[in-house]
Order: C-alpha cells, then structure tokens, then sequence
C-alpha cells in the first residue's frame, strides 16, 4: 500500500466524492462519517508519504506506467510531502468541524456540500502531488471550479462575491494555462523535470519569458497577493464558516506552493532570481500586501472581513520569504505556511463559532464572549497572538526566521516592514481581543448592573478542531528547529 | 566558575504556570482550592529559587537548555549570581504579596478573581524566565509573556478608564518591544553571530562604533519596561490595577524585568570597556539622571497616593539603571542592590496604599488626614519604608545610595553625586508629607467612619517593611550576592 500511496490519496477522495452522492441520497446521515474516513485516511497517507520520502528520498510515481515524459508523472520531494500535510490535516480537521455548522447554515444541501468540499480537497492534494505542469492545471480548475461553488452557497452577498472570485479566478487560470501553451510549443515537454532539463538552453526566448510571465501573475491572483486580492475578502466573509476556515487555510498555501514550484522547479533559481528579477519585484509586492493588509484590516468592523485582510498580510510574509532567495528566508516561508495554515485554521473556525452561536461576527458581536464561550475565545486570543507574532507563540517562531532572511539578504527595508505589519496586526487584534475580555456591557450602563452572561460554549464538534489548533499554535513554535533540520531544510532550492 | 546542568530553573519557572492551569480549572466554584494553589506554587518557587543560592554562592552557575530553535539559538537557562538575586527577591515577595492578595480581592469582592490570579501566576513564571534566561532570544521571549499576561491584570475594572489605561500599557510596552527591542535583537544577532549572555559582551569589535551606537539606543528604546523618559507613561496609566497588581508586578516583576533586560544588555551584551570606549555608560548615566530628577518632581504634585508611588518608582528604576550605567564596581553595587531595597520597599508603600483603600476607600492623599491614628500599623509601615526610599541610615536605600554615592565620585561625575542628593531631598518632600498628614493632622471632615485594619492586608506589609529595615541592618546577604555579580566580570 506504500507504494501506491501518492495515488491512492487522490484517487480515495475523489472516488468518496461520487459514493458520497450515492449514499446521500440514500441515507443523509452517512455523507458526514464517510467524509470524515476518507479524509482520516489521507491524513495516514500523507503521513506514510511524507515518511518514504524522509527515509528513501524522493518518490517518482508513473501513472499507468506511462515513461515521463510521456505519461502524467507524481513527483514527491520534501517539499510536497510537507504541503500534503498540511492540506490533508486541516481539510480532515475542518470537516469534523463542518458538522454543525452545515446543519445549522444549510441542512438541504448536506450531500452536495461534502460532495463539492471532497473534490477540492482531491484537486488541492493533486495540485500539490503532480509533477506535470498541465495535470497541475486540470486540478487547479478543479479546485477552483468547487471552491466558487462552496463559497456560494454562503450568506448575504456570497453569490456575487462567488462571481466576482469565479471572474478573477478564470483570468488567472488561463494565464497558468497560456504559460504552460507556451512552454509546451518552446519545447514539447509538460513535465516539470523535463521542463527544468530543457529550459535552460531557451532562457533567452521571448516565449519562454512570457510563459514564465504568466505563469506568475496567474498564481498570484490564485493565492490572492496583494494587489491582486481584490476577489478574497468578500468571498471568505460571505462564505460558510467552514469553507472560508479551509480555503483561507489551505488555498492561499498551496498558491505559494505552486509559484515556489514554477519559480524553483520548472525554472531555476539563477533564471528566476538574476537573469529575471522575478523575486526583487515580487519583495516588493510583498512588502505591500504586509502593510496594506495590515492597515485595511484595521479599518474592518467585521471579523471575519479583517481576517481577510490579515490572511492577504500573510500571504506577503510567505511570499517575502522566498523573495530574499536565501536559505533562511525560505525556511522562514515554509514554516510560515504551516503556522498560518493553524493560525488561520484557527480564527476562521472561531469566528465561525460566533457566528454558529450568535448570528453574526462584527466586532461589536463580540462583546465579552469570553464569559459566553472561554475556551473558543481563549483558542482565537492565542491564534491572534501567533499572527501577530508574540512570542512564545508559533508565529513568532516563523517571523523569527522571515526577518533574519531578510536582513541576510541585505534587505534591511523588509525587515523593518516586517516589524511594523506585525505591529499593524496587533492593533486590529487587539481590538477584538479587547471587546472579548474587557468591554464594559451594553446594559451596564443602564441600571441593571453586570447582567448574568450564561456559559454558552461552542459545541464539542467544533470547539474539539477549534482547541486543536490552538493546541499545536501553542506547541509547534518550540518544535521549530526540529521541524527545519526534519524536513525544511531538504526543501531549500538548491543555490540558495 | 563551573556550569552545572540542572533543571531547577525550569521547575522555577513551570511551577507557576502549572498553578495557573490549576486555578483556570478550579475557578470560583472553590475558592479556597484555588488560592491553595497560589500560595503553595509561591512557597514551591520560592524553594526552589533559594535551593539555587548556595551553588551560585560557590561561584557556579546553573544551565538547562530546554529546546534548540535555531542552530545557536536555544531556550535555554543559565542562573548566574544576578539573576537570582533577582529571582529570589521576585519569588520571595510573590509568596507575601499573595496573601496579601487575597485578603485585598475578597475585602473588596473584586470580579473574576480567578483570572486575577491565573494571569498573576503567569507573570511570575515569565519573570523567573526572564531572571534565568541564558540569551537574549529567551529574554525576549518571557519578556513578551509578561506585557501578554499582565495586560489583563491592567485592564481588570474593564472600566473605560482601565481600557484605555490598559491600551496605553500594551501600546507602550508590546508597539517597543516589537519596534526597537525585537529590531536591535535581530541587529545584534547579525553583527555577533549568537545572542548568549557573555561576561565580557558579545559586541566587541562586531561592528563600526555607529552601528553599535545605534543598536544600543534602539535597545534602550526598546526596553520600555525600564520606564525610563520619555517612554514612561505607560507605569502611571497602569495604576488604575488591582492594588497587589500595582505592588509586585508595577514596583517589582515586570519594571524590574525591563531594568533586568537593561543590565543583561548593557553588562552582558556589549560589556563594560566597550561601553565605556563609546562613551555610552555615561550618556546613560545623564540620560537616567534626568529621568531621576524629573520623575520627581512630577511625583510632588501628584495628589493620587497611586501615582504618586507610581513616578517615584520611575525615579527609582533609574537610579539602578545609573548605578549600573556609571560601570564604577561600588555603583554597579549600588545599582545591583537597589532591585532588592526598591522592591521591598516599594511594595511596602503599595501595599500601604491598598490597605488604605480596602479600609477607608481612600485613593488621594489630600483625604489622609488623620488616619494614622486609625490605621497605625500601615502608617508605621509606611513610614518605615518612606525611609528606606530616601536612604536614611539604617534602612536598606541608604546601602544603595551610599554605593551608587561612592561609584559616581568613582567614576569622577561630581553632577552625578549631585542629582542623587537633589533627589534624596526630593523623595524626603513628597513621601514624609504624606507620614507627617496621616499622624499630626487632624481630620477635617465629620462624619467618623468606622475604619479598621484588615489583618490578612496589614500583616504582609509589616513583614515588608520590616525587611526594607533589615537590610539595611544586615546587608551582608544581599551584598554577597552582589558582589559575586561584580568579582566575576
């Protein structure tokens, strides 16, 4: 079985996600358990993967038998294994957490959402699996294709933030697509091997400059970089609790993933670094999405809206790791993508749980829940902290390597951007934090006195995924090191 | 000097954290469990912290390496002769001040006294975390922690008043740390290569004489929790805490760390003679003798008891920060000595000020009148300690003030021994008023309430003030401790 393990965790979701419409139509109550096998399941498989390629190296699979680079070829590095999971942890985290929260938000639509949810979990997990630059694409749309219709079957305003996403999203998979037409034409190959074998001869085609091009601003409107983000904060705020928990977690991730791939893969480092000053530009951009985001967030009055905006703010602290093209500014990224996956994974969920509980997440909803739901609020003051960067925080650990990657790299400026966008941050979460614990009550004022608060805590199926995360925002940060020299460091491209 | 692996400064600073999980799950339902908790991990710190004494005495050090971050970056412990001085003054005045603790919240029936307490716990753990601390990056670390965990002791009332104080105290002390301090870490670690506390400093000859200029300002910048000038205003607006929160961590713990940090960095980082050759060691010592002089100042004209202790404490940190910035050995005594004669001290006139309150619901210092004779004992012990802060012989500030005396003529700065007798005269004026107030005037308003004494509150602040006096008496114990600190650089 370890052996066919780099198929079986596509093929298993995906098969899961057709019984799942046969079995619910049957029976309703079974779609949640059998989700949740089948995502337990990718999580061993990632696990087992993850572990061949620590002890053995690199996994190539062929499928069918097919001889690259003829046939679609599964390439498994550090690098991969470590995306993998990511993704398949949180996605079976999430989907215990779905529970009653698709109860709740919309009962009727059950079998179709676990249906959509497993498919893009299958296209997240192939995107981060294949070694094919158009197999990549055929999953990219897959994932693209169920995430606009999960965040559409959200609240208010979600169709049309759905539409817009769907709009934004299309322009840039046709980009990812026209970038991989042209490097086919150059040189006949979709393989990313092969691709890296052949391209450097070609490095001074125009074609080849374009393709990479494209290539670039396509995935940057996937993974919502700054100031290609326009579609992402209201498709995460309208969306349902437990889509914008996973996308916001995990898409944005595998988006930096796949740039990292296109950049470090397909292209080299010295093509990608020095002969096209892609990564000099894309600090910059970075730098913007830290600061923008950091101060549209604050300018919020929603949570789960400033959320967003913190996400895009750490997309640019991702992308600026791997911009300063050093050891330990990639390290720093990499780390980063598995902090803010919790990190994320976390608030969204808690703010979920608000919504669940309360109807709504404006910061004024907010309001001394921590007398109402303590341990969710504690979960969600903890993840905040991590995103600010406070130590003893995961979080912080990640910065930690991010702003010494910068100032290796001479980068003096990112470094001290770095700094202010955590202090940006802090200031939107502080004031949530402060409504949860500290603000006086509305009807403290008027007479009645401190009024009795009933304990009211999130239920156990989501405040169980909710405390996990925490758990491990709490506990991962001290395993840093042992994270880096476990697997990071075999990620490092090499001439960093 | 030998470094012993030992994992006694981990329990150090666990044993608290654990009792703050303890009270978290006890709560309200058992109140008395859950001070249990409190008081027995002070007494268990405490031991623990004093069981260390004997090896450091010896010239030892201790060391745990909890986990390795970086390779060269560790969370990792090292106990010198410094940090336990401190540690053990911290953990020893935790142990009175949670009883004290607990007799101020239930007289006034305070709310959510177990998050008071499990915050308070937490303090704690960071403060022996950041006593122990081998590197900077530890350092920076539980120095974190405590802006974190005491940011809900400020905002306690959760009144507006107690937000605001509360948002102007994390502004300060996190919007530094992350700005300068964290900058001037990241600074450092570039130029030097590790971020261990060396006895000889790490910076020497690592940078052009700018650079490192640079690094120390952003340092000293960074370090709000000094409560030097102008970054000070965060310590009064923090007074609108619990008192007990005002007495250890606003006197003791968490101004103490940011003095700590300071010596760490100046002594530890960049070292005496590089100091001395930038000329920084001076520039501190003016720079904290006007902190001295006009934090004083502002403390006459205060009337809130509170505030007014809360500007002589700003004084007061400075004073440590020039003894140890004048880097003469009889100042860095005096300056070493006084985190130990302040603390005990200062949490005496604090605690003072809470017992006044939880008795006569009295914040000012105009409504004094007359309650000495109503509330002798605080009065005495007041007093006592109004001694001990001004330095008259016997009680323990004249130690301190006698050395830091001795290293400014040391160090050949005659205005420097001048501000510490201008000040002397200026803690006189606005400390004994307030005795003289409480026993010789008579009170003017009619009414005769019924005020008494609350045991559980008058009796800590009597141990205190008593060992504010015995210091001075017998100041062998501290001074060894003290000078071991000096004999090993």
């Amino acid at each position: 079985m370890t052996a066919q393990a780099p198929i079986l965790i596509i093929i298993i979701p995906l098969i899961a996600s057709f019984l799942n419409v046969i079995i619910g139509l049957w029976r309703k109550r079974l779609c949640y358990p059998l989700v949740i096998i089948t995502l337990g399941l990718s999580v061993i498989l990632s696990i087992s993967i993850l572990n061949t390629v620590i002890i053995q190296g690199v996994i190539h699979y062929r499928l069918g038998g097919w001889e690259p680079p003829w046939g679609i070829e599964y390439v498994i590095d550090h690098l991969n294994a470590f995306i993998l999971i990511i993704v398949s942890f949180i996605s079976f985290t999430i989907a215990i957490y779905s529970k009653r929260n698709v109860e709740q938000e919309f009962p009727e639509k059950t079998v179709y959402f676990y249906t959509i949810y497993l498919l893009l979990v299958t296209g997240l997990l192939g995107i981060t699996i294949t070694g094919d630059v158009f197999n990549l694409y055929v999953f990219l749309e897959i994932t693209s294709l169920a995430v606009y219709a999960l965040i559409a079957i959200g609240r208010d305003k979600a169709p049309l933030a759905s539409f817009n996403y769907l709009i934004m999203g299309t322009i840039g998979a046709c980009f990812y697509l026209l970038g991989v037409g042209y490097l086919y034409i150059a040189t006949g190959s979709l393989n990313m091997a092969d691709l890296g074998r052949l391209l450097p001869d070609l490095y001074h085609s125009k074609a080849v400059l374009v393709a990479f091009a494209f290539f670039v601003v396509g995935v940057a409107i996937k993974m919502a970089l700054f100031p290609l983000h326009v579609w992402l904060p209201d498709a995460y705020t309208y969306a349902p609790s437990t889509v914008s928990a996973f996308a916001a977690s995990t898409m944005t991730k595998v988006g930096v993933y796949v740039m990292i791939r296109i950049m470090f893969t397909v292209f080299e480092p010295r093509f990608s670094i020095v002969m096209l000053p892609s990564t000099e530009i894309l600090g910059w951009v970075a730098s913007g999405a830290m600061i923008f985001g950091g101060i549209l967030a604050i300018a919020q009055t929603d949570v789960k809206r400033m959320l967003s905006y913190i996400l895009i703010a750490e997309v640019g602290y991702i992308v600026i790791g791997v911009s300063v093209a050093n050891r330990m500014g990639f390290t720093g990224a990499l780390l980063h993508i598995l902090f803010d996956a919790f990190t994320m994974a976390c608030l969204f969920m808690a703010a979920g749980a608000v919504m669940h509980k309360t109807g709504e997440t404006s910061i004024h909803g907010f309001r001394r829940l921590h007398r109402r739901m303590p341990l969710t609020m504690a979960a969600f003051s903890i993840a905040a902290l991590s995103a600010i960067g406070v130590p003893p925080f995961a979080g912080f650990f990640s910065k930690w390597y991010l702003v010494l990657g910068a100032i290796d790299a001479g980068k003096w400026i990112f470094a001290v951007l770095l700094l202010l966008s955590s202090l940006l941050i802090a200031i939107a979460f502080f004031r949530v934090i402060e409504n949860i614990y500290f603000a006086p009550s509305d009807h403290a004022h008027n007479g009645v006195g401190q009024e009795e608060i009933v304990r009211d805590e999130t239920p156990l199926s989501m405040l169980v995924p909710i405390l996990t995360m925490a758990a491990g925002i709490l506990i991962l940060g001290f395993f840093s090191g042992k994270i880096v020299s476990a697997v990071i460091q075999f990620t490092v491209p090499g001439g960093f | 000097m030998e470094a012993i692996s030992s994992i006694k400064p981990l329990l150090a600073v666990i044993v608290s954290l654990i009792a703050a999980f303890l009270i978290l799950i006890t709560g309200e339902r058992a109140r008395n469990l859950r001070e249990f908790w409190t008081i027995l991990a002070s007494v268990v710190k405490f031991a623990i912290v004093a069981s260390m004494v004997s090896p450091i005495l010896e010239g030892n050090v201790l060391e745990y390496t909890v986990i390795s971050i970086l390779p060269g970056l560790s969370l990792q412990f090292r106990v010198d002769a410094l940090g336990i001085l401190f540690a053990l003054t911290a953990s020893f005045l935790w142990i009175i001040t949670s009883f004290y603790s607990i007799g101020y919240m239930r007289s006034l029936n305070e709310h959510a006294q177990t998050r008071y307490f499990a915050c308070f716990a937490i303090a704690l753990s960071a403060t022996m975390g950041v006593a122990f601390s081998a590197n900077l990056f530890t350092t920076f670390i539980f120095y974190e922690i405590i802006t974190l965990s005491t940011y809900p002791l400020v905002a306690h009332k959760e009144t507006s008043e107690a937000i605001k104080g509360a948002r102007r105290y994390l502004a300060y002390l996190l919007g530094t740390s992350i700005a300068f301090l964290l900058l001037a870490i990241f600074l450092t670690y570039n130029a030097a290569g590790t971020l261990d506390f060396s006895n000889q400093g790490i910076l020497a000859g690592k940078g052009s004489n700018a650079l490192l200029t640079v690094i120390f300002i952003l340092f000293m910048a960074g370090i709000a929790k000094a409560a030097m000038m102008p970054l000070h205003s965060w310590l009064p607006a923090a007074m609108v805490a619990p008192t007990p929160v005002s007495a250890l961590l606003h006197a003791v713990a968490v101004v103490k760390v940011g003095v700590f940090t300071v010596i760490r960095v100046a002594l530890y980082i960049f070292g005496i003679d590089l100091l001395s050759r930038l000329g920084l060691g001076t520039a501190l010592a003016y720079f904290a003798s006007f902190t001295i002089i006009a934090a004083s100042i502002i403390a006459l004209r205060q009337d809130n008891l509170k505030l007014r202790l809360a500007y002589s404490t700003i004084s007061q940190l400075s004073y440590i920060i020039l003894g140890v910035a004048l880097l003469t050995p009889s100042s860095m005594v005096g300056g070493i000595i006084h985190i130990t004669n302040h603390a005990f001290s200062k949490i005496t006139l604090f605690f003072c000020a809470g017992s006044i309150y939880c008795a006569a619901h009295k914040t000012n210092i105009s409504q004094l009148s007359g309650i000495g004779k109503k509330m002798p004992w605080t009065m005495t012990a007041f007093f006592i300690a109004s001694l001990s802060m001004i330095g008259v012989p016997p009680a323990g500030g004249f130690i301190s003030k006698w050395y830091l005396a001795l290293g400014s003529i040391e160090a050949k700065e005659i205005p420097i021994l001048a501000v510490i007798i201008v000040s002397s005269i200026l803690n006189a004026a606005y400390f004994l008023p307030i005795t003289y107030k409480a026993f010789f005037e008579k009170q003017d308003d009619a009414h005769h309430e019924e005020i008494k004494e609350i045991p559980m509150v008058a009796i800590p602040l009597m141990i205190t003030a008593i060992i504010s006096m015995l210091i001075g008496i017998y100041p062998d114990y501290f001074l060894t401790l003290t000078k071991e600190v000096i004999r090993l650089r």
